[in-house]
């Protein structure tokens, strides 16, 4: 078989569809999450928030998959031990940094011991790594709405004084905002976040859709509506489109996603600089 | 009329250290009171028990008539020009109206009356022209102009700026002091402003209120600003010369009124 065809492969395509209706379901989820939790990794200056995070999110899955439990539920749980750790212990970014270089190796030698110890099929250990499209059955896709619903909910609350303490922490503060409440809350929505792209795209690669189609976003628009609905329409492009152009091959899902996140971000990246230089021309000419 | 702040017997320490003490204050509305001092002598801490971040060590500070933190929307806060996130992507129009209702939890209603105020501060302080301009790509005055728009969103009784004209260019720093003395005129709005440099707005300040490591002292420029008082807040020789107009302070390190002398006075 040529490396095209285990790239690429669409034989008995409608077939195949039906097997990851699941998929496609959390994946739209995910595209919702991923794309509204990423303005604010964005804004917050996160990245490196959402890469320790999702190694203990993996410690989780991992520890479920080897005791035989709901995987999503311990992939959850990782997480939200880790961001409630990183939200009060790295109230200062440089704290926090510190906070997340500690955890993040011992979050990955914890999955890779569970890992080692489980006697399953090899399959599922990779996937939680770098994400597998029939990963998701339909229990665990109640559970991905469920959570989904969750923090689409908590971040509609938050997201207008969210957004006023992420840019603007200072006046915020004075304004009577509960910033270092709201940093704190926003960890635990990003935690359920991560543990949610973990099922999909694997803890390896959360940050393409954490953070890549809100940044590429932000390359074109600093509007508060098209921001975060552009970085939506870029997250869910990724990864339905990851998971219909994975769907025949025998390769996982995530180079698909990743590289069509990245694609989006080169060409946002060089709309981006076009306007900018429009914009810089027509600021400096004479009024 | 009756005072809109008022420090009586204030002081401020952390731990051993007092940073000042013994602070009395009555701040008039439609006064325009400037905050001196070198780094370190606790203008900072000034600033943020104003806004009720910063809980007195002793005595007394009342901010029209209540706690500073029941006050805080009646203050318009104006911070330096630095303090804005380099991730913050935003236009200039929306961090005026965090201004607005940027401390609401829940979707955002009745935006039609909301952004039809936006359009009304923006074009007050002069920035209907970078209204839609993401924030990073505007000059430091511009973003200086649109964060006294912020200040002003909430009609406050009170303007408390931070060293607002910092890193500003002359031409800048004159349009910034200009638009906040207009309102002060126009509404009666008493405006603390700290700052390192007093000569932007000497024409403007009706008193000082100088922090020194030696002490403070309150009262109108020409009584605060001379060679004997300064002398005495610092317990060594200060010389005061003014120029045109202008206060030049010699001797004192790191003085709010020392003056750059390439700096051209047009």
């Amino acid at each position: 078989m040529s490396v095209w065809h285990q790239m690429f492969d669409f034989e008995n395509y409608g077939e195949l569809l039906v097997l990851v209706r699941n998929s496609l379901i959390a994946g739209a989820a995910l595209g919702l999450v991923g794309g509204l939790a990423g303005v604010f990794v964005a804004m917050r200056d996160l990245p490196f928030a959402v890469h320790g995070i999702s190694e203990l999110s993996f410690a989780g899955a991992s520890g479920a998959l080897l005791l035989g439990m709901n995987i999503v539920a311990g992939s959850i749980t990782g997480s939200l031990l880790a961001a409630g750790a990183i939200g009060l212990l790295g109230t200062r970014a440089h704290d926090r940094n510190s906070v997340i270089g500690i955890l993040m190796p011992f979050g990955l030698g914890l999955g890779v011991l569970f890992l080692a110890l489980y006697k399953g099929r090899a399959a599922n250990k990779f996937g939680l790594l770098t994400g597998q499209i029939v990963a998701v059955d339909t229990p665990q896709t109640a559970w991905l709405l469920v959570t989904s619903a969750v923090v689409l909910i908590a971040l509609a609350v938050m997201w207008r004084p969210l957004a006023f303490a992420s840019a603007d922490p200072d006046v915020a503060e004075a304004r009577g905002v509960p910033v270092r409440g709201l940093s704190f809350a926003f960890m635990i929505v990003l935690g359920l976040a991560v543990a949610l792209s973990v099922q999909v795209v694997g803890a390896l690669l959360v940050l393409s859709l954490l953070i890549t189609p809100a940044a590429a976003a932000a390359r074109v628009t600093a509007s508060p509506v098209l921001l975060p609905l552009l970085s939506v329409v870029f997250a869910m492009t990724s990864i339905e489109g990851g998971i219909l152009l994975a769907l025949g091959s025998s390769i996982p899902i995530s180079p698909y996603v990743t590289t069509i996140s990245f694609v989006l971000y080169v060409a946002c990246a060089a709309v981006g600089r076009y306007r900018t230089r429009r914009w810089g021309a027509r600021r400096t000419a004479p009024a | 009329m009756s005072a809109v702040i008022s420090l009586r017997g204030a002081g401020l320490s952390y731990g051993p250290r007092t940073v000042w003490s013994d602070l009395e204050l009555d701040v008039q509305p439609g006064e325009f009171i400037a905050v001196l001092g070198p780094n370190g002598a606790g203008k900072t801490s000034f600033v943020r028990a104003l806004l009720g971040r910063q809980p007195l060590s002793a005595g007394t500070l009342t901010v029209l008539g209540r706690s500073p933190r029941e006050a805080a929307r009646h203050i318009g806060y104006v911070p330096q020009q630095a303090a804005l996130s380099a991730q913050a992507m935003l236009r200039a129009r929306d961090l005026v109206r965090f201004g607005i209702d940027g401390h609401r939890f829940g979707p955002r209603l009745r935006t039609a009356a909301v952004r039809t105020r936006v359009e009304g501060i923006l074009a007050s302080v002069g920035a209907s022209a970078y209204a839609d301009v993401p924030l990073g790509l505007l000059s430091g005055g511009e973003r200086q102009r649109v964060r006294i728009g912020q200040a002003l969103a909430t009609d406050p009784r009170i303007l408390l700026c931070d060293e607002p004209l910092l890193s500003l260019d002359l031409h800048h720093q004159r349009a910034v002091t200009e638009l906040v003395d207009a309102r002060r005129r126009s509404h009666g709005t008493a405006v603390v402003f700290v700052t390192h440099e007093i000569n932007p707005v000497l024409g403007l300040v009706d008193r000082v209120l100088y922090l020194a490591p030696g002490g403070h002292r309150v009262g109108t420029p020409d009584e605060v600003l001379t060679s004997a008082s300064l002398s005495r807040l610092y317990g060594s020789r200060v010389d005061v010369v003014r120029v045109h107009g202008r206060v030049m302070v010699v001797g004192a390190l790191d003085d709010p009124a020392h003056h750059v002398p390439e700096e051209v006075h047009p």
